[in-house]
């Protein structure tokens, strides 16, 4: 054995156990590490109790209502559903149908009173026209049956 | 001796400082070139060729800079603590002047994708920041290039700098793969990868070639700017030797 190889044995040594070390921390910070719980971890009690947290999940087409400067909207994941509440400005890409995070607390009537709004974007990036032409096809497909 | 022995140090004729050196400085015209023309090809492209996205309009046209920076800033640190751990291995000098050189690039590289990142995210997503993994882990990466530079530069003796730099590089190097699957390990705000090697791009195509050729750009920026650095480095630790004493742009 040359003495570059051990070397090279001991980096590759020292790589695995960090690595390993790594995975292991990472996975048992794993409830930390996620930003938000979905409304099925809600309603499974998963959510952290008296303190504020974040729900992730689509908000429900035709459940946007506006109220002044407050709205209402339900966060789904298309399982559970939980009632959301929201006094502020939303951000651009906040649209019903679309990804939505939201900040705040479980208030005691099950409605969720989220101090902040956050838009989720999904991975797409496409031109109007082949956005229209992916809803045409949709609704073609959904008018069939 | 044997064929193979004399392979091994025609390859390790590269590897010395003095022979590196002239063949880096023949390099660099034609990386900067490169970098002029990819970029020219890849801006143009960016702002005028590909069309508005359906959903963001034309803020969208920010990825054409964050996602190849965040490309390159994970890459380069790949290959720096690849050049790290070659030098521990092998006690090759030139291994940890190419892993200097690199550093302060892949910082630069962290932080427009950060910057650009909280641009991006105060109009789309209403915050400028938010403590994802994908985000907080990007962040330990820009930190691990700090703490790498920081590292080097407080210690006086050139030899023993490499390798105390090369093990913090080598041990944050398991934060690339984090950086990468944390989109799909985890809940977050940020959005999953729009290309990957394992699924067809979910992105129109002109938009596609708009980012690879930036990222084309952003490689030959990166290839030409250590390869600079690197004779920079070169220059200052062999300093005492006779060759570099002989050199033109040291005597003059």
């Amino acid at each position: 054995m040359r003495p570059w190889h051990k070397r090279a044995a001991i980096i590759g040594g020292g790589l695995a156990a960090v690595g390993v070390a790594a995975a292991l921390l990472l996975n048992a910070l794993n409830s930390n590490i996620a930003l938000y719980v979905t409304p099925s971890e809600v309603a499974a009690g998963k959510a952290p109790h008296g303190q504020a947290f974040r729900i992730g999940g689509l908000v429900k087409d035709g459940s946007l209502k506006r109220d002044n400067l407050t709205v209402n909207f339900v966060v789904t994941d298309t399982v559970k559903e939980i009632p959301v509440a929201y006094t502020g400005i939303l951000p651009d890409l906040f649209k019903e149908g679309r990804g939505a995070v939201v900040e705040g607390k479980l208030g005691a009537d099950g409605r969720f009173i989220a101090s902040e709004v956050l838009a989720k974007h999904d991975e797409n990036y496409m031109p109007p026209e082949a956005k229209r032409a992916v809803e045409q096809a949709q609704n073609a497909a959904k008018a069939k049956p | 001796m044997t064929m193979k022995e004399n392979k091994l140090v025609h390859w390790f004729k590269y590897a010395s400082p003095q022979s590196f050196y002239p063949l880096a400085g023949k390099m660099i015209p034609w990386f900067w070139a490169l970098t002029a023309a990819f970029g020219v090809a890849g801006l143009w492209i960016s702002f005028f060729v590909a069309p508005t996205d359906a959903q963001q309009g034309e803020g969208y046209r920010i990825i054409f800079i964050h996602v190849p920076t965040s490309w390159m800033s994970m890459f380069i640190y790949i290959v720096m603590a690849g050049w790290a751990g070659l030098g521990l291995a092998l006690n090759t000098r030139l291994s940890g002047m190419m892993a200097q050189a690199l550093a302060p690039t892949g910082a630069l590289m962290a932080f427009l994708s950060l910057w650009t990142g909280a641009f991006w995210g105060k109009p789309m997503w209403g915050t400028w920041w938010v403590w994802d993994a994908r985000l907080t882990s990007e962040l330990i990466l820009f930190f691990l290039y700090l703490g790498f530079i920081a590292l080097q530069a407080a210690i006086d003796d050139a030899r023993r700098a490499d390798k105390a730099g090369a093990i913090l590089a080598l041990v944050g190097v398991v934060n690339v793969p984090i950086i990468y699957f944390s989109v799909k390990w985890w809940n977050t705000l940020h959005q999953g990868s729009s290309v990957s090697l394992t699924k067809s791009p979910a992105m129109a195509m002109t938009m596609l070639w708009g980012m690879l050729l930036m990222a084309l750009c952003l490689w030959m920026y990166s290839i030409a700017v250590t390869l600079m650095r690197a004779r920079a480095i070169i220059l200052e630790r062999e300093a005492h030797t006779e060759w570099v004493k002989v050199l033109d742009e040291v005597k003059s």
